[in-house]
């Protein structure tokens, strides 16, 4: 055996051990296994790398990505990560720890848990979050699962077509999985249409309402008596919403909701392909018991010292099995924990400068852009924070390959000519100035 | 480790912030209107910078990871999580890319899911893998509605039953609960295994599956595989492979050839990547040649010209199960590690963490009850102590006490109280990172700790003694939730 | 000794039946409290629904474990016990005073199936 860094056993060492447990080789420990299961000769993979090789093979694919200035949303966005929140992420105590089932070693976990599930509630106005889902869209499908739990008997379910594709995708996928029906409410005139939604509550056995705070068209929908339409037919209202607009923004308690969800990638995460993301998930304190997922709860020790444990676990799979309020075992800590330093740092006013820095940009592009004459509004009036959303008289496949090719990602695509463009506080005027300038050569 | 009692919040002054962000220089202002305003700021803490750093690491050294000490945490596959994968993880031509940027600018980020699913094909014997679930549960579910799905499409829906052994982690049953199945339970034999005479009982054509992890949550491998395959596959069911339990199979055995259709495994645990005190971890599933047309979307595809793409319709997926494709950040870091392997040093992992499990087995079987004898794969169930001390008057030590005294030692808990099969269960997986030394280490504390208890019980149930909290009122935790500061 | 009162009815899944005129006031045995340990949460039932014998009603929970109600009888819940929401200890103080449901029973001869104190105690002897 030539050694591998991982491994820290000598030759000596496999010999003493495996003479303690009376067996003649490594490959006596398999003797249980059916010979034909038992692979001969090594494995189909690569052959191994030193570290400086390795890091080059993923310098080398990285290159294969085209680095591209982001003006698009569509659920991720492109906010500024302060350098303290990836430092304190790298601290071993935090990223190597497992789930804190051991407190009285697990208080850093259990602790930052607990601030975690304050700000969200500071956030939404909720009075109650957990630990942390996967990301927005499962979290919303959990959301909806929980609906239909708490409703006993009716399965059917109502979400707004103004949810982003993924949310509105995942949603569907768990509730056909677990036996609802989901309906949705159309989007008149850029916002979650009221009127069809209390004629669907009126066909009756709805569980659960989600809506979007924020549609996938950037605009910011008003709710003013969905709450009690929704309620009024027996269900609950579920906003998904973006955590770091509701700095800002109207917060789903005060709109009457329930159940609040969405993604925590607006609070600095790195866009990074997808994930990791953290998906939060908050409840009006009545709904305590059917919240799924781990929660922190505050205690003292034998010695009356402030402590932290995960709490009310009979809800979950580990206790429960088949009766859990859900699946849920690891979730996305880690990223609570980015969330939570994110938070610690921007504050009230830095959140609040963050959203000003951003929708004044976007107010700025969307002046340009329309300017040029080659887009119409497309929902005039309606208001909006960093996404908006144009008709575009080019082509959106062509007009955004055009920005590709100039270094931008702009224009996503939502069908019937409409095309949206998001703005964050990284991007700077200079930035918007040569992103309009790129659009009106595509006339030219 | 050191007590420290602050939460952030209660460093708060108003005035105080720990941010810069660039001048406001648009010509114009947006406003929203009032009545779509939030009424007051949000309570965040307003504290600065040092205040942040200091306060997070002070809470950081009230924790417990695997660069702190050895973690025997059973069917958690603590393994060292090495540094080169946080590096990679880390590089902007991967952090900065916008999961809807067109395929053609992202052509690095897709080629890294098409490697890694040509070394986890290599590994498990399966054809192709969906990268989309976030989390070993979330994989189960994932690999549940493929099942379900594929049965949809055979028009066979009487198959409403998924059966779990006894022994199954509590996902299992939850998993499939959440994918609309009924959950049944299949007995396991006194020797620990499956009972197959049990099994065939419930084989019928109700039956969509059976999810199994192998070696079990026991440690020991299902001796009977072929034959429970067989029966489950005639009957018209499918296997499930909870990949919890990969770990001493890797580069030795793989799930496919024992005849399993579906599975997920946990890049966390298997692959190395760090369990981030909960998450975010990656799930991916793997699935049989039949099975391919129901992952879920998006899925990452090599064209003829070696171009990557995402298909993103197929009507015959199972559907979309998360955002966009899953937990990429972690799964940067697997391909790392499975790089830094290659073929040479896979099946150490597979030999060594089982090396290691059989090593503390033998040296404890004395002063630990073994419910079952003979090999163990990467982990094995004591049943509690042999000698817990119990007197007139006097309790005996539980499996609970012996695990708060071994953090007084410096050591990680084994996982406790699971499997159900056993009432003081203690169930114990070093892993192939872990010395000679440090596995002797930590059977002289067990053995001290056993020592402890037969002399005087209570030093255990009051233990821990050193830790910066001890022993918390759950009870009161529970009754009187408090779960958010002010 | 686990405590166990005389003219009660008990089922097998340790709940016990207190009959008054057609409504059957429903509780845990001591038994099944000393099992559970501390209790920390009741998942009770609504005010009008619908129970039927043998099938589950809500759950008690503890710490680290949680254990459904089975309904010896069918019928109506018509009151549920309120002070549980607060106060789930009661049922640890005493079991056979936190009552937990109330229920209009819609086929009394269901109670013959229970056992009597006796049976109960050599049911769990």
């Amino acid at each position: 055996m030539s050694g591998f860094p991982y491994f820290p056993h000598t030759e000596g060492d496999i010999s003493a051990m495996l003479s303690r447990i009376g067996a003649a080789s490594l490959k006596d420990l398999y003797a249980d296994v059916p010979e034909e299961f038992l692979l001969k000769g090594e494995p189909d993979l690569p052959d191994a790398l030193s570290e400086e090789e390795v890091r080059a093979w993923f310098s080398r694919i990285g290159a294969k990505n085209q680095p591209l200035k982001v003006f698009v949303g569509g659920g991720v966005y492109d906010h500024y990560t302060p350098s303290v929140v990836p430092y304190i992420l790298s601290r071993s105590e935090f990223l190597t720890a497992y789930t804190p089932y051991q407190c009285e070693i697990s208080q850093g976990t259990l602790r930052y848990i607990f601030e975690y599930q304050s700000m969200i509630c500071a956030l939404t106005g909720m009075g109650v979050s957990n630990a942390s889902m996967y990301d927005g869209p499962t979290a919303a499908a959990e959301a909806v699962r929980m609906a239909v739990a708490s409703a006993k008997k009716r399965t059917r379910v109502l979400v707004s077509e103004g949810l982003f594709p993924q949310v509105l995708e995942v949603v569907r996928t768990y509730a056909h999985y677990g036996g609802i029906t989901v309906d949705t409410v159309p989007v008149m005139k850029g916002q979650t249409c009221p009127n069809c939604l209390r004629g669907a509550l009126a066909e009756g056995d709805v569980a659960g309402v989600l809506v979007p705070q924020i549609n996938r068209y950037g605009i910011i929908e008003d709710h003013s008596g969905f709450a009690e339409a929704v309620h009024g037919a027996g269900a609950l209202l579920i906003e998904y919403c973006d955590p770091s607009a509701l700095a800002v923004i109207k917060t789903p308690a005060e709109w009457g909701a329930d159940i609040a969800v969405g993604d925590g990638q607006a609070l600095g995460i790195p866009m990074s392909f997808g994930g990791p993301y953290v998906g939060f998930m908050a409840v009006k304190k009545d709904h305590l018991r059917k919240l799924p997922g781990r929660i922190v709860g505050e205690t003292v020790d034998r010695d009356g010292k402030r402590a932290y444990v995960l709490t009310l676990q009979a809800r979950e799979q580990h206790i429960r099995r088949a009766k859990a309020t859900s699946n849920i075992c690891s979730n996305q800590s880690l990223m609570a924990l980015f969330a939570t330093v994110y938070l610690s740092l921007l504050g009230p006013e830095g959140l609040r400068e963050v959203n000003r820095l951003s929708a004044d940009g976007a107010a700025y592009l969307h002046g340009q852009l329309l300017a040029t004459g080659l887009f119409e509004e497309a929902f005039p009036g309606k208001p909006f924070l960093k996404e908006f959303t144009l008709v575009s008289k080019i082509p959106a496949a062509t007009l955004q390959k055009h920005l590709a090719k100039a270094g931008f990602f702009g224009a996503l695509d939502l069908g019937e000519g409409r095309v949206s463009f998001a703005v964050t506080e990284r991007r700077t005027k200079e930035e918007i100035d040569a992103l309009v300038a790129c659009v009106k050569e595509v006339r030219l | 480790m050191i007590y420290y009692d602050k939460l952030i919040f209660e460093l708060s002054a108003p005035g105080r912030k720990g941010y810069t962000l660039p001048a406001n220089r648009y010509p114009v202002h947006a406003a929203v209107p009032g009545t779509l305003r939030r009424a007051e700021a949000p309570a965040l803490p307003e504290v600065s910078e040092p205040d942040v750093v200091r306060h997070y690491t002070n809470l950081s050294q009230m924790n417990f990871g695997v660069d702190t000490g050895f973690y025997p945490l059973g069917s958690c596959t603590m393994k060292y999580n090495p540094k080169i994968n946080e590096e990679i993880a880390a590089m902007p031509s991967f952090t900065g890319l916008h999961p809807l940027q067109p395929s053609e600018t992202v052509q690095g980020a897709l080629e890294v899911y098409w490697e890694t699913e040509q070394a986890l094909r290599a590994l498990t014997g399966l054809e192709a893998f969906t990268f989309n679930p976030c989390a070993g549960a979330h994989g189960e579910l994932t690999g549940l509605m493929i099942i379900k799905r594929y049965h949809e499409l055979r028009g066979d829906t009487a198959r409403t039953k998924i059966i779990v052994p006894d022994s199954a982690h509590g996902t299992n049953p939850a998993s499939a609960a959440v994918a609309g199945f009924e959950v049944v339970e299949v007995k396991s034999l006194e020797n620990g295994r499956i009972d197959v005479e049990a099994l065939k009982e419930l084989l019928g054509p109700d039956v969509a599956g059976i999810m199994m992890t192998n070696p079990n949550t026991l440690g020991l491998f299902e001796t009977e595989i072929k034959t429970i395959a067989a029966l489950v596959h005639e009957a018209g069911g499918l296997l499930y492979y909870d990949g919890a339990n990969m770990n001493p199979l890797m580069g030795v055995v793989r799930p496919g050839d024992m005849g399993f259709d579906v599975m997920h495994l946990n890049l966390h645990k298997t692959f190395s990547t760090p369990h981030g005190g909960g998450g975010p971890g990656s799930g991916p599933v793997g699935v049989a040649p039949h099975l391919v047309r129901c992952l879920p979307l998006p899925r990452v595809i090599r064209e003829a010209d070696g171009h990557f793409s995402l298909l993103g319709a197929e009507e015959n997926s199972a559907g979309k199960v998360s955002g966009f494709l899953g937990n990429f950040g972690v799964i940067l870091r697997a391909l790392a590690y499975i790089k830094m392997l290659g073929r040479q040093n896979v099946r150490r992992v597979g030999e060594l963490s089982t090396l290691g499990a059989n090593y503390i087995k033998e040296c404890l079987k004395d002063v630990y009850k073994l419910p079952i004898e003979g090999v163990c794969k990467h982990e094995f169930v004591f049943d509690g102590l042999v000698n817990d001390g119990a007197r007139e008057g006097v309790p005996g030590a539980t499996t609970l006490d012996v695990a708060k005294r071994l953090l007084d030692y410096g050591f990680h808990a084994p996982t406790i109280y699971f499997p159900l099969l056993f009432h003081q269960a203690l169930m114990i997986e070093p892993t192939e990172t872990e010395s000679k030394e440090t596995l002797d280490r930590f059977i002289a504390v067990m053995r001290q700790i056993a020592a402890e208890a037969a002399e005087d019980p209570d030093i255990l149930h009051n233990a821990p003694h050193d830790t910066p909290v001890r022993r918390p009122d759950e009870t009161q935790a529970a009754r009187n939730p408090i779960l958010k500061a002010l | 000794m686990s405590k166990i009162i005389e003219g009660l009815k008990y089922s097998e899944s340790h709940e016990w039946v207190k009959v008054e005129g057609n409504v059957a006031v429903i509780g845990v045995s001591d038994f099944a409290q000393a099992e559970m340990g501390d209790i920390t949460y009741v998942d009770m039932p609504d005010v009008d629904d619908e129970v039927s014998a043998g099938e589950e009603f809500g759950a008690l929970e503890s710490v680290k474990a949680s254990s459904d109600l089975y309904s010896p009888v069918s019928g109506t819940v018509i009151a549920t016990n309120e002070e549980l929401e607060d106060s789930p200890e009661a049922i640890n103080e005493d079991a056979y005073a936190a009552w937990i449901i109330k229920v209009e029973m819609s086929d009394p001869s269901e109670l013959d199936a229970l056992m009597d104190a006796a049976a109960y105690e050599a049911f769990i002897a």
